[in-house]
């Protein structure tokens, strides 16, 4: 034994070690993302329609001001920008936990047709002229059966690799693409923008944005001490093994919290591309690819992002509404190029 | 810390069994495995490694079978050099070496200056010493085959499994890594690995495994097993060989073998 620092005898496992917390050395990046993102939060109640002054907006969160802010802020303003938030945190996280898992920085929330499935699912409860709560809750099913058909098939007879899991993503998602044309083609006219709007993603379909938050924060608390097993998972599957990483239960366990993540957001806004893709590699390029950085401030980096796209999506055009897919798309992109071409 | 293999058989889809592997590789002897492309080198390390399930016998680790190990208690004894590495994300060459403490830390911790210590002296030692800083990506195929080696240094094992760890390697520095293997071996760690070039088997193993591509195997000292009409047969290749410092060293001829 050449590490005399290890502790205990052959094959025991090593005492514990003191060592300086993850929390001090991550703080100061995440407290100015923290900020970055209540400053957001806050502008995103402000803004609208009927402008609150910052006056009025401290009024109200201390539980006074005029009726017409309070009604505004507290019932419409404050739970859509929180929907918003956990939205673009979920779809952010999850995007950053499939590129690991895939290996393949192209990755995103949807490659392996989760939001297929939920689209296909939002968009049947639709065409039957049910209700938003019908819309949610079949949007998330879809997005489990698809997540549960696409592993099944990855699975096959053999065992899967990554690989083989995108490709059997893509291919399922090209499914529920076409059956979404389908549905489009064969639905009555007066239900298409709806439809068209969910496909884009749209937060009026946010009905309590406490589901999605707490997804946000359970996952965040299980994922970030798992950080380090991630970074070296990222370095493959056999190096990882070797470096004491029980990798099958850590990619199942991926899988399937990426999913549900990306479900859960699918489910409160409809399909909203980019955020997933894009933040967690502006992150990297930012701050380098340590996982233990990168999962929580894709949290708060995506939450922000959305946060502000919907506030554009909403004030733009006012009183239209554009749905926020197009606009973190149109804000998303260029950053994203931008940084891309700035990098070594 | 000793490595057994027992009765083991391993698992190559569509080859007999051949002949079961019983070696006993023990802390201060370097073994070296010679043979042919194909005749499952990298499969027997890797069944070695517990990251294979062999298709019988067994693997023991200090005694104990290592397929009932936890993955992390046998990360802090056994560490592999890989022949094939994946990068697909960006990293210095400090983070890469340091990944090499895994093993020790526990989720919540942060490695301490004795792991970044650890690490640079790693670095140091493969000469990769100023380069801490650099990309993964911007490395030559030698540097980051001395990187994967500092890694395996940071993950301070007793048992060192090493693919071809002289591949890319310019000459100085396969002495280098073959140096540093044999004072592992001389302090008693227990070295395994395959190696191409038959000369630098001979100038540093002193056990040798010689495996057939059908699944047959001899092993013992090395200087039993470097008899050139075993190692003609292994190779399908005609050898010519001198004495050089009393030891022999082996040059291909240009017929295939006779």
């Amino acid at each position: 034994m050449s590490g005399a620092d290890t502790g205990a005898g052959p094959l025991g496992d090593a005492s514990s070690r003191s060592s300086a917390g993850l929390v001090p050395r991550l703080l100061p990046t995440l407290l100015l993302l923290t900020a970055i993102a209540l400053a957001a939060l806050l502008l995103a109640v402000a803004i609208g329609s009927v402008a609150v002054p910052f006056s009025g907006l401290w009024a109200v969160l201390l539980g006074e001001g005029e009726p017409l802010h309070r009604t505004l802020v507290v019932e419409l303003r404050i739970p859509r920008a929180l929907a918003a938030f956990a939205t673009g945190g979920l779809l952010a996280v999850s995007g950053a936990l499939m590129q690991v898992l895939l290996r393949n920085p192209l990755a995103d929330p949807y490659v392996l047709g989760l939001s297929g499935g939920a689209a296909v699912g939002a968009l049947g409860a639709m065409l039957l002229g049910l209700g938003t709560a019908w819309v949610s809750g079949s949007a998330f099913v879809g997005a489990l059966l698809s997540t549960v058909l696409v592993f099944g098939l990855a699975h096959g007879t053999g065992s899967w690799t990554p690989m083989r899991l995108l490709l059997t993503g893509v291919v399922v998602a090209a499914g529920w693409g076409a059956m979404i044309t389908f549905m489009l083609v064969i639905g009555p006219t007066e239900r298409i923008p709806g439809m068209l709007y969910w496909l884009m993603g749209d937060l009026a379909y946010a009905r309590s944005p406490w589901p999605a938050l707490i997804a946000l924060a359970v996952a965040c608390a299980v994922v970030v001490p798992l950080g380090r097993s991630l970074n070296v998972l990222a370095r493959g599957p056999l190096q990882a093994a070797t470096l004491g990483v029980a990798v099958r239960p850590l990619e199942w366990s991926v899988y399937v919290a990426a999913s549900l993540l990306t479900a859960a957001a699918v489910t409160t806004a409809g399909t909203i591309g980019f955020v997933g893709l894009i933040v967690p590699h502006m992150l990297r390029l930012l701050f380098g690819s340590d996982q233990r950085l990168i999962l929580p401030a894709s949290a708060l980096a995506g939450g922000t992002l959305l946060v502000l796209a919907d506030t554009l999506a909403r004030t733009l055009i006012a009183p239209e509404q554009l749905p926020v897919g197009v606009i973190t798309a149109l804000l998303g992109v260029p950053t994203f190029l931008f940084l891309l071409y700035r990098s070594r | 810390m000793d490595l057994e293999a027992y009765e083991l058989v391993i698992d190559i889809p569509g080859r007999s069994d051949g002949v079961p592997l019983n070696l006993d590789i023990r802390g201060g002897q370097v073994w070296g495995v010679l043979g042919p492309n194909g005749a499952g080198k990298s499969t027997l390390l890797h069944t070695l490694a517990g990251l294979r399930r062999p298709r019988s016998g067994q693997v023991l680790l200090d005694g104990k079978p290592l397929l009932s190990l936890r993955r992390r208690t046998v990360a802090r004894h056994l560490a592999v050099i890989f022949q094939e590495r994946h990068d697909s994300f960006p990293a210095s060459v400090l983070e890469t070496a340091m990944i090499g403490r895994h093993p020790f830390l526990s989720p919540w911790d942060v490695e301490t200056a004795e792991d970044i210590d650890t690490a640079l002296q790693a670095l140091r030692r493969m000469d990769l010493a100023g380069m801490e800083q650099r990309s993964v990506g911007t490395l030559s195929g030698g540097e980051r085959q001395r990187l994967a080696v500092a890694t395996a240094i940071t993950q301070t094992p007793s048992v060192w499994l090493a693919d071809e760890p002289t591949n890319h390697l310019d000459l100085h520095h396969q002495v280098s890594v073959m140096r540093l293997l044999a004072e592992r071996a001389a302090a008693g760690d227990a070295v395994f690995m395959c190696l191409h070039d038959i000369n630098l088997a001979a100038r540093w193993c002193d056990q040798l495994l010689l495996l057939y591509p059908d699944g047959n195997a001899c092993w013992g000292k090395a200087r039993d097993m470097l008899v050139p009409s075993a190692l003609e047969r292994l190779y399908g290749q005609s050898l010519a060989s001198v004495e050089l410092h009393g030891a022999p060293v082996f040059v291909p001829t240009e017929s295939a073998r006779r």
